[in-house]
């Protein structure tokens, strides 16, 4: 009877539990398609795109789809998606695209992309951060798959490996770009830097930024520095560059410790001129922020949502429509990068039914040949290393969009 | 008598926890071989290892010395980039990849075990939550540390720079022509040969099983096992407390230098803030779910919950919710002591233990 009844016991609470994880699936789900047009959730079942008849090139991405790097990894996957289905409507070429959630972690980032070689992807359009593409890059260098990372912008993703190509700059571009274009537009400025230094991505921009700086004649003024677990104060750094005087605070930092210095800047009534990068980029659809406090923020873009010419036009048009959101510089490097891809695949006459190995040996003859012209920059062209080259564009914050400074 | 039968036990039970890790081996080996393991499955492998090492190795500290280290991520971190700097000098010295692996991670094992000894003098010397919050610290101090960290190689010889302001770059590092940036400060070490495999991980797992089980049943051993149960009187019999605690910390602090170094081989890129305060928080959940002192439920924990969050990815954004509520739930089951009785009876050598035990019990009483 005692053991009749222990059992019982067992059984009702695995029955429980059973009901815990139903409830949670179809919450889950339930939540997924109520709040589709909000967010991006259709990209990660990214089975939306029709298989047609097994004929599709099939294209994988990773990138951080939950975590602090969200709007990131978001943005590429939704313009991707967008780019997918515009290609597949005209028909001369047929593909297939699934992304999978990195965190932005390099670790998770593996797993993300040997789940999507289970899938059996032919093409990697990721992953979306540096960290991650350099983890990843090993494997796909190994494996033979061509990668295109839209935004992963370290040389060192794509030092030593052959079929690894970026749509985006390259941090010392920058880094360079930048200073080049304080040296032409704000001689004299005195500038203020402050940046992540347990970060990649950030501390590579900076050293290329105060290389390019000396050589310029350059005045920084205060260097500040911060760490990812220091990012939610910044009241030092802030006084510091008041007090020596800065007039320019260059920022190459992603948006969320920006917000907070721009929240904290205007609470001690410090109104320098704030200059980011394209990790500044997302700054205005960040939840919760306040738009009026990144006025007249500078930041250096390929993209701008505001640009008059057609394509931007229709790209932003369509994406506002399909996610509601204004689309930033990461959704409009991974839409050109699906183009780019599609038009190196018809190039280099690949067919679906080629294996991984073929397609990335085929790519890696037609890319340094393409020239492409996308969102972010006309006449792109490629080194056989993978660099791009374009060029920068600076924008400044207006009213809450970017805007072209002097206009 | 009892003696005898007693050690009996413990070495069944040892053997058990070889055994399961031996068949795990054979069968994932069988598995991978006849093309049935996916490629995800078997990306997770190598990292898998590291956690349960990570495991063995906090569980002699949480579980069998009694003290609870925050920290533990901190030795992971050191292990790891000792590790990748051994590795990427030898290089070209050693060709073959088995040796290298084997220096790396001796290596990593060693300076992991003299920054315990070294954080193990201050630390050591507290008791429960002090000692926790204080191992917290050093695991952050050894994150910042190696994140000013420069290292180059070129044929002179490795080249270091400490940068802690940040001021400078891996160009001040002065390397020739040919040589090569290993570790890039905050940036972490980048283009690392990946050549950490799945057959070093499980031997790791071996060794670091053995050394920690034959340390539990070793003289120093039960002194430990006598200082965590009771202090005082461990103390009042001649036992020298601080010596033995430091010899725990010390092993407990290499092995999990082994596991980093294994882990720092097996990802191109690295940076010390992978190893911050929730890694370490990850693996004390896997020991705290698998049972404190006890090593085969470390591993299997490690595994489970290793596994699970890729396991959940069909839930896309909502996976890490799920992996939050299935946590609650197996530390809600596991403490239960409905399902903890069941555990006895369908486990059998559990319950031969709990008869005699009880049957030890009676006799006992009758002798007195």
């Amino acid at each position: 009877m005692k053991t009749f009844k222990r059992v019982m016991a067992l059984v009702m609470v695995a029955a429980l539990c059973l009901c815990c994880f139903a409830a949670c699936g179809s919450g889950s789900t339930d939540d997924t398609t109520s709040s589709a047009p909000a967010d991006s959730s259709s990209a990660e079942n990214g089975s939306t795109t029709p298989a047609a008849d097994g004929a599709a090139f099939k294209i994988g991405s990773t990138g951080p789809l939950t975590g602090d790097a969200a709007i990131y990894g978001k943005a590429v996957m939704n313009a991707a998606q967008i780019a997918v289905d515009e290609i597949n409507e005209q028909g001369k070429i047929k593909l297939e695209f699934k992304a999978e959630d990195d965190v932005a972690d390099g670790e998770t980032a593996v797993n993300a992309y040997n789940k999507l070689m289970d899938w059996g992807m032919q093409i990697l359009m990721g992953p979306v951060t540096t960290g991650s593409s350099i983890a990843v890059g090993a494997k796909s260098y190994e494996d033979r798959v061509f990668s295109l990372t839209p935004s992963g912008s370290s040389t060192d993703i794509i030092e030593g490996k052959d079929n690894f190509f970026q749509v985006c700059f390259t941090d010392p571009n920058q880094g360079t770009g930048s200073a080049d274009y304080m040296a032409e537009n704000m001689k004299d400025a005195k500038i203020a830097v402050i940046y992540r230094n347990d970060d990649a991505y950030s501390q590579g921009i900076f050293n290329t930024f105060e290389k390019e700086a000396k050589a310029k004649g350059l005045s920084i003024v205060y260097t500040g520095t911060f760490t990812k677990d220091t990012a939610t104060d910044f009241s030092v750094q802030l006084t510091a560059a008041k007090a020596a005087g800065a007039d320019t605070v260059f920022l190459p930092i992603y948006y969320q410790p920006a917000s907070v210095i721009l929240k904290q800047a205007n609470d001690m009534n410090y109104t320098p001129t704030f200059f980011g990068v394209d990790g500044m980029d997302g700054i205005l659809t960040m939840k919760g922020f306040d738009t009026k406090l990144a006025e007249g923020v500078m930041l250096l873009t390929p993209f701008s949502a505001d640009a008059d010419d057609a394509k931007t036009q229709a790209f932003v048009k369509k994406y506002q429509e399909k996610y509601g959101d204004t689309p930033n510089q990461f959704a409009a490097d991974a839409y050109d990068g699906i183009y780019i891809l599609a038009e190196a695949l018809q190039k280099s006459g690949c067919t679906p039914d080629m294996s991984a190995k073929d397609i990335c040996e085929k790519l890696i003859e037609v890319m340094p040949t393409l020239k492409f012209d996308g969102l972010t920059g006309e006449g792109m062209t490629w080194a056989k290393t993978g660099e791009v080259s374009k060029a920068p564009r600076a924008v400044v914050i207006k009213d809450g969009v970017y805007v072209t400074p002097g206009k | 008598m009892s003696k005898v039968k007693s050690m009996k036990k413990s070495s069944v039970r040892n053997a058990a926890t070889y055994g399961i890790v031996v068949l795990a081996f054979i069968l994932v080996s069988i598995f991978s071989k006849a093309g049935v393991l996916s490629r995800s499955a078997q990306g997770l492998l190598v990292p898998a290892c590291c956690y349960i090492v990570m495991a063995i190795s906090l569980n002699l500290t949480v579980g069998i010395l009694g003290e609870l280290s925050l920290g533990h991520a901190g030795f992971m971190s050191i292990g790891a980039f000792t590790g990748v700097i051994v590795s990427m000098s030898l290089q070209a010295a050693i060709p073959s990849v088995a040796l290298r692996l084997l220096i790396a991670i001796l290596s990593g094992m060693i300076i992991a075990a003299v920054a315990g000894f070294i954080i193990g003098i201050p630390v050591l010397k507290l008791r429960g939550d002090y000692l926790a919050i204080v191992t917290l610290a050093f695991g952050e101090i050894i994150k910042e540390l190696i994140n000013c960290l420069l290292v180059g190689i070129d044929e002179n010889g490795l080249h270091f720079i400490f940068n802690p302001t940040g001021a400078k770059s891996a160009d001040d590092l002065g390397l020739t022509e040919a040589g090569k940036v290993i570790i890039k400060g905050a940036q972490g070490a980048t283009g690392t040969a990946t050549i950490a495999n799945f057959t070093t991980g499980i031997i790791l797992i071996l060794v670091s099983l053995f050394i920690v089980l034959n340390f539990v049943n070793s003289r120093t051993g039960r002194a430990v096992l006598a200082i965590r149960d009771n202090r005082i009187a461990a103390e009042s019999c001649g036992i020298n407390i601080t010596k033995y605690k430091m010899i725990a910390f010390v092993i407990s602090a290499a092995i999990a230098g082994a596991a980093g170094a294994l882990y720092g081989m097996n990802y191109s890129n690295l940076t010390s803030s992978k190893f911050d305060f929730n890694t370490s928080i990850l693996i004390l959940v896997f020991v705290v779910l698998g049972g404190l002192g006890n090593m085969l439920g470390s591993i299997i924990a490690a595994t489970v919950l290793y596994v699970l969050p890729e396991a959940l990815r069909e839930f896309a954004d909502y996976r890490m919710l799920m992996y939050a509520i299935v946590l609650i739930l197996v530390m809600l089951a596991t403490n239960n002591p409905t399902v903890k009785n069941l555990f006895m009876k369908i486990i059998p050598g559990k319950k031969k233990e709990k008869t005699e035990r009880k049957k030890e019990v009676k006799k006992e009483g009758a002798s007195k």
